[in-house]
Order: structure tokens, then C-alpha cells, then sequence
């Protein structure tokens, strides 16, 4: 084989070789570590699997929230304002958790449709700034 | 007075005009081959940098005087604020930081301009031009979507709604400019590529002039990232340093890219080869500068980092995007492919090396930017709403980094064109063979994990080669060591400290994920607890009253040996203006560990939820940042680059 | 063929573009309304200028807006000069006060000036967590039933009230 040839035949040879294992190795962790999303209809309706890792998410409902008074165990309700799901979750509740907020919880659901979570994410802003009311303070500025 | 904002809005109108006509008339010039529309560049450029410089002086003379007739300052400001929290809440919202990121869009192009004594006569003004393109896209942004001048005339607010609380800390006041000054640099070696396009001359020159400035666009980036991370650990209350969020993925990217770019620069450079691939990345590297911002300003991928998202600016800036990459690899398209490189490249050679350097960090930048963007890809098919966790990440990362890590260490060794294989064996044995047992008797304190095991060998590797290849460079001639040391170029230090930095990054990362203890538990008053060879006694709480916010502070004993050694306050903040509950973590910093205590809720009796964890070798990661850019800073210096230079 | 290979990066990119183009403008946070056509949630909250308990029975017998205002918020004072017009209009409409403090609510209507018939205070934000509210403005249509009949999130313009609210007052 020519020389230069070769020399190409061998750099491409290894970058495909790479660029496979690459490959392979994004394929297998897309497939085991992507969390779906849930909302609380969803998880009612029977629709999201048990046992496995998902994302479940909407408002926390009103006076939903218990504590056990010695331990870190914490349990409330989140609600898309047609069906509710209980959570379970121990450990500190991230400083935005707050009964009415918008929040998010990863975890497994067990026999009994309780999510029990390893992480609840909980919005960052309270304010709530649509895009109409950019346009009607430009509208108020152009006049 | 009261008419500085207007003026400053002025000032913004007149510099995208500016920007215009410098995108216009030096590119009319060059195709006209005329003198005094080329000559034109550099007063445009100069004039823009005053014109946007001013108007981010009135911005944040505005906050400093609490003008909360404007709706950007009343929604990032207050008037309890600290005084520099008013200043840097000048880019603590959108409008602010993309005012930011224009200011130091258009000093990045003045310093070009001052420099480009050194470059031939048209491609200092092409190059110049191209960042014009750039500015005029951004400035019509500002002035079009998110003017940070508006203003909340007649109902003015009595007071602003506070800066959140989570940038109120030293660590945001220099984290976002440092961050940009690292995208916006990209745009240098970007304008440079193109300006390389253009004129044809894509020879190994155009790689020359875009070393330094991409060295210390890198350099930038790197603190900026190794910040945000330090500012993630002690502000968000639980001690983590990368969190695989969005916008630090956004962060990463072109942080990655770039180090590719710069690897590939010297190849072109010196070798003449991968020249088409280095203008690519060139162009790939600012893309991703652009993307990020894109994903961060668009609201098209939430993360806890969001600020106020608007599908407005976001169609804005998709077609910002489109026109400024878009073109720029239809461009490449075209000239890209007339380009033969006729000098071939060794296979044993360090070019080569290089090479497998290039498609590693690409392979990584691509599993960043995938994963980034899988929930979106996967929306849009409407196949659910996922996320992607750090799990991923992690699984994808650290292997083909590691990989990376192991190449490190033999390229520098490596001669160009060609390396016998004699010499890397030479070299390699020794450095190997101590990573391996050093690394082994390390863990035999320690429960033994083979992938750690592997990590850390390739980090004491990584230092073991680059020590060799030090070595080997001084002490290879008669001269004595320290007037060989002196003789090296910067350039070489630059390299050996970069790498240094990545290893000693690479060791606290290991030792973090590997020797890290936490706890969390409820703690009452007089309440002990043991955690690795320390004791934490928790006294109780008491009230503080802040400037702008009002806590419970955890007064926490910490014993070693039935000594106290240290006193820590951990705090739960109430900001008052926004009602909001934040953790203020308390840190015992140490060089081989840090103590690490954040208060949960309050709970029955008096008790707290509290979260003690102790992390080794934390600020390792963070150290190694500072080396790697204190390498980035020394190449840039290096004497080369500061002669004068023929077409 | 080998030019094609320098269109990869182009063609791969506007493919990107299609698809980010495509997500802009959903909301990724978009939670439902599920009160629209249900009746005011029971509540129990203090009349700012009286200092009595108000509930259900003492709404307005008309239809009216419900708005959720506070001090802290810059839309709310966009929309507030809207309001005093729809209020001058004869358009009733009530206010609560969301997680706010009351002194400096009654400072700022008395600058103002005051387009509500009735004041809540909600200082909790309980209230808000019935409505279901996400944040501050948002405007609610109730028929003099009690019953509501649209959800706004964001300030009210004349816009706004011309397309969307007016409709559901008759």
C-alpha cells in the first residue's frame, strides 16, 4: 500500500475505533441515568413506572407537610391541582421549599404510589415576569 | 443627573452604530482594496469601546444612587444593599450581564486593534470588522429585548425588589467577568479564523496571531469556571463543586474546545497541518461561547441558575446565532475546502499525540453538549420531559478524561514529526511504574477501589512525566541545571504548569469523592456529635440582624483530641426584601481538608437539622485551577509573540 | 464528496437550530389552572382598611377581577395606573396583598392611589396557594357567584383586558 495511504488509513482506523467506544459509552449511560418526568396525573393514572428513577414535580400542597419530630424524615403532597402524589424524602429541604411553591422531586415510587426521593430541587424566583410584561413596559417607554 | 439613563441608553444606540459601520466599511474596503476604508478599523473600534464603556459607568452609577425609576435596578437592587453588592447587582440580571459581556466584547477588540501593528496591512481591519459583526448582533440585542435602561416612570417603586440573594457574595462580584472575559475572548481567535477565510491566507500564520489571545481568553475562562464552582461549594449549602447544571455545562464547553483550539494552534503553527480542523474548532470554540449564553438568556433549558427567561429574546438570539454561525460555517464550507495540506504528518510524531488530544476533548465537548441538550432533543420529538443527572455525566466524563489525562503525559515528551519508540520507553518506565505503586501504598490505608486506584496513578503519572520531561530538558547539557532552567522558554513553563494544574485538580477530585465523610443529623443544644477524628458540639442558636436580611446563627464547637479547635457559625438568613430563606454555610478551611457545616430547618426544642461534612483536599480542585491558569497566562507571555511578524 | 464532508458542521448546526427553534416559547414550568370554572376557594383574610375578617360571603355581588399585588413586585406597579382606569371604567375589582407587609402597602396605595374596593391582606401567601397562584400579578375573573372564570398570569394592559378579561365580566 502507498505510504500516505496507509498513514491515512491508520489515522482514520483510530479515530473510529475511539469515536465507537465514545459512542457505545453515551449510549449505555443515556440509557441508564435519563429521569423521566411525571406530574401528579401522570403518577395517579397510573403511567409512570415503579422502581425506577423519574422526576416528579407541582405545588406543594397546603398543610400537607409532616415532620417527624426526631428524625429528618419529612413527607407532603405535591398537586397539579387535579390529583396529588405524597413524597418522602430525609434530609434538609432546600431553603426555597416552602408550602405553595413549585417544586421538584427525583426518587422511586414504591407499591403504595409514594415517591420516595433522594433530591428535592425547589424553584429559584419568586417573581413572576412574562413575556407580556416586557412588551407592555416597552409599550409604556415608547410612548 | 436625571437624565443619565437616557444617556446612557444614548450611548448604547450610538455604539451599535459604530459597531455597524465598522462591520460594514473595513470588509467594503478590503473587497475595494481601499486604503482609507481599512484604515477606518481601529478609530470605529475605539470610539464603540468609550461609547459602551460609558454606558456601563451610568449603569452602575445608577445603582450606587439607587435609582429605582429604572425597572432593572429596582428589580436587582435595594437600598439596604452593601454598597459593592450594588455595584456588582449591576450584572447580577440579564439585561446587566449581556451589558457586561458587550463592554468586554469591544475592550477585547480595542486591545486587538492596539496590537495589530504586528499584523499585515488587511488583516488587522478584517479581523477588527468580524468583531464588529459580533458586537453590532449583541448591541441590537441589548436595545431590542433587554435595554437595562427602562424606565418605571411615573410609578416609580419606593424600593427595589433586592438583589437575589444567592449573588450577594464576593465570589459573583468577580465570577461573571471573569467568566466572560473568557467567552468573549474566544471571539479574538474566532474573528482571526474568519478574517483567515476571507482573506485566504490560511496558512500557518493566522495560527501564530491567535495563540496568545486564546491562551488568555482560556486563562480567563479557567478562573471563571474554577470561581463558579468555589462559589457553588460554600454558597448553595452542600458542598458540592460541580453539579453538572446547565449553565455550568454551558461554561464547560467552550472551556473544553478551547483547550482543544489551543493544542491544535501549535500544531498548525508549527507543523502547517490540521489547518481546516483548527479553523473549524476555532469557529466551534465560539460557537459554543454563543450557545452557552444562548441556553442561559432563552429559557429554553431550565436550571438552578435561571434568570428570567423569555421566549422573545430567545427567538432573538437563535437567529443571532444562525446569522453569526451560520455563515460562518457556510463560509467554511466554501474556502475550507480548497485548502491542501501538502505537508503530511508523522504518525510516531507529537503531532500525532496532539491529534488524539484534539478528538478526546472533542469527544468530550460533544457528550457535554449532548447531554445538555438530550432533554431538548427529546422534547422535541415528544417523547416525555427528562433530565439528564450527573450520573451520566459522570459516567461519560471521567473515563475518556482519564484517557486524555494518560496521553497527557506522553505528548510533551514526544519530538515532532517523528518519535522513536525507544525514547518514550526511555522516558515512560520509570514514571510509570512509581505511579502505579505510589498510588497502590496510598491505598493501602484505605479501602482499595480499582477505579480510584487508576485515577489517582494517572495523576501522580501526569506529575511523574511532566517532572521527567523537565529533567530531561536540563540536564541533558553541560550547562549547570539553573542556567538550563532559565534558558527554557516561558511558553514550555507555561505548558509544564498547566499540566501541573490539571493533575493537582485531577487529586483533589479523587480525594474528595474517595476520603469525603457528612452527616446529617438533629442536633439539640449540648448535643455531640463524632465525624472522622473530629467532635462538633452544638451550643445553640442566636439571633443576628444583617444590613439587608435577619438569621439564626448556629454556634457549633468543633474538638480534635478533646481540644476545641475551631468555633463555626453556620447561618439561616431571611432576606427581608424578598422574603427568602438562605443558607449561609460555615467553612474551616484547611489545605488537606475542609470542615464543612450548613443548618437545615429548625425543628421541636430548639433543635436543627444540621449537615456536617468533611471533604479532603477540596481546595485542591480549585488550586489546580489557578495553576492551570497561571500556565495559560505564562504562554501568553512568552517573548515570541511579541515580535513583529511578516504575511 | 470531499466538499460534502466540509458541509457536516453547517448542516449538523442547522439542525440544532431547528430544534431549539422549535422549544422556544414552551414553558417548561407550565402548571394548569385547574380552578377555571370552580368556585372561590373558602378563605378567611383581613380587610387592609378595616381590620375585619372577610370571607367568601363578603365578595362582591358582580362579577369582579381578583388581583394578587404586592410592594416588592415592579409589574405590579406597571400594571397598577391600568387599574385605576379600569376602576374609574366601573370595573370592580378586589385586591390581595401577596406576602407583603402591610404598612407599606397602605403607603403605597396612598401615593398611588387605591383602584381596589376591598383590600386583602395575604401575608403568608396562603390564600395565593389556593388560587394556586405562582406569582405576583396575577388577576382572576369571578362571576358574582363566586365562581372563577379566568386566570391571568402577568400585568393587565389595556391589551389584555380588551382580548381576554372583558369577555368573561358580563
Amino acid at each position: 500500500m502507498h505510504p500516505v495511504r496507509k498513514k491515512r488509513m491508520i489515522t482514520i482506523a483510530v479515530i473510529l475505533v475511539i469515536l465507537a467506544a465514545a459512542i457505545g459509552l453515551v449510549m449505555y449511560a443515556l440509557s441508564q441515568n435519563i429521569n423521566l418526568f411525571y406530574s401528579p396525573t401522570q403518577i395517579a393514572q397510573g403511567e409512570a413506572p415503579h422502581n425506577v428513577t423519574i422526576r416528579a414535580g407541582g405545588m406543594v400542597v397546603e398543610g400537607s407537610v409532616e415532620r417527624h419530630s426526631e428524625t429528618l424524615d419529612v413527607a407532603f403532597s405535591v398537586t397539579d391541582y387535579q390529583h396529588n402524589v405524597r413524597i418522602q424524602y430525609t434530609g434538609i429541604l432546600p431553603d426555597l421549599f416552602r408550602e405553595g411553591q413549585g417544586i421538584v422531586a427525583q426518587g422511586k415510587l414504591n407499591e403504595n404510589g409514594v415517591l420516595i426521593a433522594s433530591e428535592v430541587l425547589a424553584k429559584h424566583d419568586e417573581e413572576y415576569m412574562p413575556p407580556e410584561v416586557t412588551d407592555a413596559l416597552e409599550k409604556a417607554k415608547a410612548q | 443627573m436625571i437624565m443619565l439613563p437616557e444617556i446612557g441608553h444614548y450611548f448604547l444606540i450610538l455604539a451599535m452604530l459604530f459597531a455597524l459601520a465598522l462591520a460594514i466599511l473595513p470588509m467594503l474596503g478590503y473587497w475595494q482594496r481601499n486604503a482609507i476604508l481599512l484604515a477606518a478599523a481601529k478609530p470605529l473600534t475605539y470610539v464603540m469601546m468609550a461609547l459602551t464603556c460609558a454606558s456601563f459607568l451610568i449603569l452602575a452609577i445608577a445603582f450606587a444612587r439607587d435609582d429605582f425609576s429604572i425597572l432593572y435596578v429596582s428589580q436587582n437592587s435595594n437600598s439596604l444593599l452593601p454598597i459593592w453588592y450594588k455595584v456588582s447587582a449591576v450584572w447580577g440580571g440579564h439585561e446587566g450581564s449581556l451589558l457586561l459581556w458587550i463592554t468586554i466584547l469591544t475592550l477585547w477588540a480595542s486591545l486587538v486593534a492596539y496590537k495589530s501593528e504586528t499584523l499585515p496591512n488587511s488583516t488587522g481591519p478584517v479581523v477588527l470588522s468580524v468583531l464588529g459583526v459580533v458586537a453590532t448582533g449583541f448591541l441590537a440585542f441589548i436595545l431590542f429585548t433587554s435595554s437595562p435602561f427602562i424606565r418605571l416612570l411615573p410609578d416609580q417603586p419606593v424600593d427595589g425588589v433586592d438583589l437575589n440573594p444567592l449573588l450577594q457574595d464576593i465570589g459573583l462580584i468577580i465570577h461573571p467577568p471573569m467568566l466572560y472575559m473568557g467567552y468573549v475572548g474566544f471571539s479574538v481567535a474566532f474573528a482571526f479564523a474568519i478574517a483567515a477565510l476571507i482573506t485566504g491566507n490560511l496558512n500557518a500564520s493566522w495560527a501564530r496571531w491567535a495563540r496568545p489571545w486564546t491562551n488568555v481568553s482560556w486563562a480567563f475562562l479557567t478562573l471563571g469556571i474554577a470561581l463558579g464552582s468555589w462559589w457553588a461549594y460554600y454558597e448553595l449549602g452542600w458542598g458540592g463543586w460541580w453539579f453538572w447544571d446547565p449553565v455550568e455545562n454551558a461554561s464547560l464547553m467552550p472551556w473544553l474546545a478551547g483547550t482543544a483550539l489551543i493544542h491544535s494552534l501549535a500544531v498548525t503553527e508549527k507543523r502547517g497541518v490540521f489547518k481546516s480542523w483548527t479553523v473549524l474548532l476555532a469557529i466551534f470554540t465560539f460557537s459554543l461561547s454563543l450557545l452557552g449564553t444562548f441556553l442561559v438568556r432563552s429559557g429554553v433549558l431550565t436550571s438552578v441558575h435561571a434568570f428570567a427567561s423569555d421566549p422573545t429574546r430567545g427567538v432573538f438570539i437563535l437567529a443571532l446565532l444562525v446569522i453569526i454561525i451560520g455563515s460562518s460555517l457556510f463560509l467554511y464550507a466554501l474556502r475550507a475546502s480548497q485548502v491542501k495540506s501538502q505537508v503530511s504528518f508523522g504518525l510516531t510524531g507529537r503531532e500525532s499525540w496532539l491529534l488524539i488530544n484534539n478528538i478526546l476533548l472533542t469527544i468530550l465537548t460533544l457528550t457535554v453538549l449532548l447531554g445538555t441538550l438530550y432533554p431538548l432533543i427529546f422534547d422535541a420529538f415528544d417523547l416525555g420531559k427528562i433530565s439528564v443527572g450527573a450520573p451520566y455525566f459522570n459516567a461519560v466524563f471521567s473515563p475518556i478524561a482519564l484517557l486524555l489525562i494518560v496521553f497527557m503525559g506522553i505528548a510533551p515528551l514526544a519530538k515532532w514529526h517523528s518519535t522513536k519508540g525507544a525514547l518514550l520507553w526511555r522516558m515512560a518506565w520509570l514514571p510509570a511504574l512509581l505511579a502505579v505503586t505510589l498510588s497502590a501504598l496510598v491505598f493501602t490505608f484505605h479501602t482499595f477501589d480499582a477505579y480510584l486506584w487508576l485515577s489517582f496513578a494517572i495523576a501522580l503519572w501526569l506529575v511523574l512525566m511532566c517532572v521527567r520531561d523537565w529533567l530531561d530538558k536540563v540536564l541533558s547539557a553541560r550547562q549547570s541545571l539553573w542556567q538550563r532552567a532559565r534558558k527554557l522558554p516561558r511558553h514550555y513553563y507555561g505548558m509544564q504548569l498547566a499540566h501541573m494544574g490539571v493533575a493537582v485538580s485531577l487529586i483533589g477530585v479523587i480525594f474528595v469523592s474517595m476520603n469525603s465523610t457528612e452527616t446529617i443529623v438533629r442536633m439539640a443544644p449540648g448535643d455531640r456529635v463524632t465525624l472522622g477524628s473530629y467532635e462538633f458540639e452544638f451550643l445553640g442558636t442566636r439571633h443576628v440582624e444583617g444590613p439587608n436580611y435577619t438569621a439564626d446563627t448556629g454556634v457549633i464547637n468543633v474538638y480534635q483530641d478533646g481540644v476545641v479547635i475551631a468555633q463555626m457559625l453556620p447561618q439561616k438568613r431571611l432576606y427581608k426584601a424578598r422574603q427568602q430563606m438562605m443558607t449561609e454555610a460555615a467553612l474551616n478551611p484547611g489545605f488537606t481538608r475542609d470542615l464543612y457545616i450548613s443548618l437545615g430547618e429548625p425543628l421541636a426544642n430548639g433543635a436543627w437539622g444540621v449537615r456536617i461534612y468533611i471533604k479532603s483536599f477540596v481546595r485542591w480542585i480549585w488550586l489546580g485551577g489557578l495553576l492551570m491558569m497561571a500556565g495559560g497566562l505564562l504562554a501568553a507571555w512568552d517573548k515570541r509573540y511579541r515580535r513583529k511578524i511578516g504575511a | 464528496m470531499k466538499k460534502i464532508l466540509f458541509f457536516i458542521p453547517f448542516l449538523v448546526f442547522v439542525a440544532l437550530g431547528v430544534v431549539f427553534y422549535q422549544q422556544l416559547g414552551k414553558d417548561t414550568e407550565y402548571m394548569p389552572s385547574a380552578l377555571v370554572g370552580k368556585n372561590v376557594p373558602e378563605f378567611k383574610l383581613v380587610n387592609m382598611e378595616s381590620d375585619t375578617v372577610v370571607s367568601n360571603g363578603d365578595m362582591p355581588n358582580e362579577p369582579y377581577l381578583l388581583n394578587f399585588w404586592a410592594t416588592w413586585c415592579p409589574s405590579c406597579s406597571a400594571e397598577h395606573a391600568y387599574l385605576g382606569e379600569l376602576a374609574e371604567q366601573g370595573v370592580n375589582i378586589v385586591g390581595v396583598d401577596y406576602k407583603d407587609e402591610p404598612p407599606a402597602a397602605k403607603k403605597w396605595l396612598a401615593e398611588r392611589g387605591n383602584p381596589y374596593s376591598l383590600v386583602l391582606l395575604d401575608e403568608m401567601g396562603r390564600f395565593g396557594v389556593d388560587m394556586g397562584i405562582t406569582g405576583a400579578p396575577e388577576t382572576f375573573v369571578v362571576s358574582a357567584e363566586g365562581k372563577i372564570l379566568y386566570r391571568h398570569q402577568g400585568v393587565v394592559d389595556a391589551e389584555v383586558w380588551e382580548n381576554l378579561l372583558k369577555e368573561h365580566m358580563q
